[in-house]
C-alpha cells in the first residue's frame, strides 16, 4: 500500500490468468502484487505444494521493516469423485485470499466460511 | 530357539507387511508444543531430550534430531529417526518478539531472522522423510492455513500423518474439533507436558508408521 492512493487494493484474479502462469511466474506474481500491498483473491488457489513454496518463497523475502510475510487464507483442494479418482485427474484447488500479514487478518475460519479483517498500520509499516 | 533361529515370527511379518525404520518429523506451526512432545517421546524411549521450550515462539529454529528411538507395541515395535521441524509460519513480525515478549530490538531481530530460516528448512525436510506427527494446538482453531497447507502436501506426497492433538491439560481444549475437521487422519488427544495419554500415541505410532506407503515423488 503506498500512502498517496489512501487505499487499499483488493483484487480478484482470474481462473484464465494463473492457468497461464507456471508455478514459478504464479508465485513471482503474487508476492510481487503482495509486497506492493495489494489483497489478492485468487479464483483459482494454489496447489499445497506452491503454497509451501510461496511460504519458503516469502521467508526469503521477508524484510524486516518493511515486509513481515503473507495471510494467506483458502479451502483445501476440491475432494475427489471416485471416477476423477480413477482417471487421475489432479484435485483443484479452491478460491484463496492473499494480502500482505501487515494488513490482512484472519479473524475465523470454519468448513464454511473465512472471515478476515484489513488493518491498516498492523505490523511492520 | 525356534524353525527360524533368534528372528521371531513377528520380526518376519513385520518384514513382509510393514516398516521397521522410518525418519518421522515433528511439524506444526509455532508454540503448539512439538518440542515439549518430541521431549516427551525421547524421556520416555530414549533417556535423552531433543532441546529447549520457551512460551517465545520459534524457540526451535533449527531442525534438531534423534537417530534409532525405538518404540515399542506389545510384540511389535518400530525404529524412528525422529526429527522436530521449527514452527511454520505465513509471516515473522520482529515487533511482535520486543512487543509482547520483552526481546530488545537487536534480540528480536536476530530471532525473527533466525525463525525465517528455520521455516525454509522445515519445508527442505518433507522432501526426505517417511511420515509425520502434525502437532496442533487443541485450544486453537485448526483451520490454520499453515495446518492446512502441512496436510495438503502430505496428501499430495502419500505420507502417512498422525495428529497430536495436544495441550489436552487445559481447560479450553477441545481434541474433539480437531477430529470433526480432520476425519481423514488419526488424531490422538495428548498432553506432551503432562504425558497424559502418550501410551495410545505410542501405539497408534507403531501401527500407523509401520505400515507401508508408497511416496509420491515430487
Amino acid at each position: 500500500m503506498t500512502k498517496k492512493d489512501h487505499g487499499i487494493s483488493f483484487n480478484l484474479v482470474s481462473k484464465n490468468k494463473l492457468e497461464m502462469l507456471t508455478s514459478e511466474e504464479k508465485l513471482k506474481f503474487i508476492l510481487k502484487e503482495v509486497k506492493n500491498g495489494k489483497i489478492l483473491v485468487l479464483e483459482h488457489g494454489l496447489t499445497p505444494i506452491e503454497q509451501a513454496n510461496l511460504i519458503e518463497q516469502t521467508m526469503r523475502e521477508i524484510e524486516q521493516d518493511t515486509f513481515i510475510g503473507v495471510e494467506m487464507e483458502g479451502y483445501g483442494e476440491e475432494k475427489p469423485s471416485f471416477f476423477q479418482k480413477l482417471l487421475g485427474i489432479p484435485r483443484k484447488p479452491r478460491m484463496t485470499l492473499i494480502g500482505p500479514a501487515n494488513l490482512l487478518k484472519m479473524v475465523k475460519k470454519d468448513n464454511n466460511m473465512i472471515q478476515t479483517k484489513i488493518i491498516p498500520g498492523r505490523g511492520a509499516r | 530357539m525356534g524353525l527360524f533361529g533368534k528372528v521371531s515370527l513377528s520380526s518376519i511379518l513385520q518384514r513382509i507387511f510393514g516398516k521397521k525404520h522410518v525418519k518421522i518429523g515433528i511439524y506444526g506451526p509455532p508454540n503448539v508444543g512439538k518440542t515439549t512432545l518430541a521431549n516427551r517421546i525421547l524421556r520416555d524411549w530414549t533417556g535423552d531430550i531433543m532441546g529447549s521450550v520457551s512460551e517465545i515462539p520459534h524457540e526451535t529454529r533449527r531442525a534438531k534430531w534423534k537417530k534409532d528411538v525405538k518404540i515399542e507395541n506389545g510384540n511389535s515395535s518400530l525404529t524412528m529417526d525422529i526429527v522436530d521441524t521449527p514452527g511454520i509460519s505465513t509471516k515473522i513480525d520482529f515487533k511482535e518478539f520486543m512487543n509482547t515478549w520483552g526481546l530488545t530490538r537487536d534480540e528480536a531481530k536476530r530471532r525473527a531472522k533466525e525463525a525465517t530460516e528455520g521455516v525454509i528448512e522445515s519445508i527442505k525436510w518433507l522432501e526426505g522423510i517417511d511420515g509425520v506427527l502434525l502437532v496442533m494446538d487443541s485450544t486453537q482453531d485448526p483451520f490454520t492455513q499453515v495446518n492446512v497447507t502441512i496436510l495438503g502436501n502430505l496428501e499430495a506426497r502419500n505420507l502417512p500423518v498422525l495428529i497430536a492433538a495436544n495441550k489436552i491439560d487445559m481447560e479450553n481444549s477441545s481434541p474433539a474439533t480437531l477430529k470433526s475437521a480432520f476425519p481423514q487422519h488419526p488424531v490422538v488427544p495428548i498432553s506432551a507436558l503432562t504425558g497424559y495419554n502418550a501410551e495410545n500415541l505410542y501405539t497408534t505410532m507403531v501401527k500407523h508408521f509401520g505400515k507401508k506407503h508408497k511416496k509420491k515423488r515430487r
